[in-house]
C-alpha cells in the first residue's frame, strides 16, 4: 500500500458515546500508515477521541441521528483531523484544568476535553458554523514530529 | 458500543506491613464507568481501608470523563484521609495523569509490585 499525501478519510459516526472509538481507531490506522511513533500515535487517539466527544455532547445534544464527522487528511509529515458537529461551536481557548479547585470541588471534575486537545496536538482551532449552513468543527493537525521537542 | 467495564478487589500488604486494598479495572473507563470506579470505591469501608491502588494495567480505553472520575475518588479519598496511589497505566496515560495535576493527590507507580512497595 503507498501512502501518498493528499489522501483523505471520512468518517460518520452517531453521536452516541463510544462510537469516538471508531474515528480514534481509523486516525490510529493512518498516522501508523504515516510512520508516526507510537507515542505521537497515542497523543492522536486521545485528542481525536475528545474531539468526538465534545461534538457528541455539546455539538449534537447527544442526538444519535445527527452525525460526527471526521475528516481526516494526510499531508507531508502530519494528519489534519476535522470534527464537524452542528452546534454552534466552542469557545477557545481551554484554561488548563486546575487540579485544587476540583479537588475542593470549586471546578467540576469534568472539563478537560478541550485541554487536553491543545496539549496533545501541534495544532488546534476551533470554528463557529453559521447554523444549517456550516457546521461549526475543530481542526486538528499533528505532525510526525512533535515541535518544541 | 462501550466495552464493558469491571473491578476486581484484592487485599496486599504494603511494605510498610499496613493493608493495601486494590482495585483493578479493566476495559474501558469513561462517563458510563460512574458504579465501577466511584460505586467500586464508596463501598469501602472508609475506616478499614486507608490505603488503596487503582491498577489501571488491564483497561483498553480511558477518556477525560473517566480522569474525572479518578479525580472523583481522589476528592472523597481526601477528605477521608485515605492515600491512594495509581498504577498500571500506560506511558501516554501517565503523562496525562501528570499535565492534569493528578499527581499532586496520589502517586503514580509502574505496576503493582512497584506500589506495594512505596506503601
Amino acid at each position: 500500500m503507498t501512502v501518498t499525501s493528499g489522501s483523505k478519510v471520512e468518517v460518520r459516526l452517531p453521536s452516541r458515546l463510544g462510537f469516538e472509538k471508531v474515528a480514534m481507531s481509523t486516525a490510529a490506522g493512518m498516522a501508523k500508515l504515516m510512520g508516526f511513533s507510537e507515542d505521537r500515535i497515542e497523543d492522536l487517539k486521545t485528542a481525536v477521541a475528545e474531539a468526538c466527544i465534545n461534538a457528541m455532547e455539546h455539538g449534537n445534544q447527544m442526538n444519535a441521528s445527527i452525525p460526527v464527522s471526521v475528516v481526516l487528511s494526510m499531508k507531508p509529515n502530519e494528519l489534519e483531523v476535522k470534527v464537524m458537529d452542528n452546534g454552534s461551536g466552542m469557545e477557545a481557548p481551554a484554561p488548563s484544568p486546575d487540579i485544587d479547585r476540583k479537588m475542593s470541588g470549586e471546578e467540576d471534575a469534568r472539563g478537560m476535553g478541550m485541554f487536553l486537545i491543545q496539549a496533545l496536538v501541534d495544532e488546534v482551532e476551533w470554528v463557529s458554523g453559521t447554523g444549517t449552513e456550516e457546521q461549526s468543527f475543530v481542526r486538528l493537525v499533528i505532525r510526525m514530529n512533535k515541535e518544541n521537542e | 458500543m462501550q466495552t464493558a467495564n469491571k473491578v476486581s478487589q484484592q487485599q496486599l500488604t504494603g511494605a510498610s506491613g499496613q493493608p493495601v486494598t486494590c482495585l483493578r479495572f479493566s476495559g474501558d473507563i469513561s462517563s458510563a464507568s460512574k458504579d465501577a470506579v466511584v460505586g467500586t470505591y464508596q463501598a469501602l469501608d472508609k475506616a478499614s481501608h486507608k490505603q488503596i491502588l487503582l491498577d489501571f494495567k488491564g483497561v483498553e480505553y480511558l477518556n477525560s470523563s473517566g480522569i474525572a472520575l479518578v479525580i472523583q475518588v481522589l476528592m472523597e479519598a481526601s477528605k477521608s484521609g485515605q492515600t491512594i496511589a495509581i498504577c498500571g497505566l500506560t506511558p501516554h496515560f501517565t503523562k496525562v495523569f501528570t499535565m492534569v495535576g493528578i499527581t499532586k493527590y496520589a502517586t503514580l507507580l509502574p505496576d503493582e509490585a512497584a506500589a506495594v512497595a512505596a506503601l
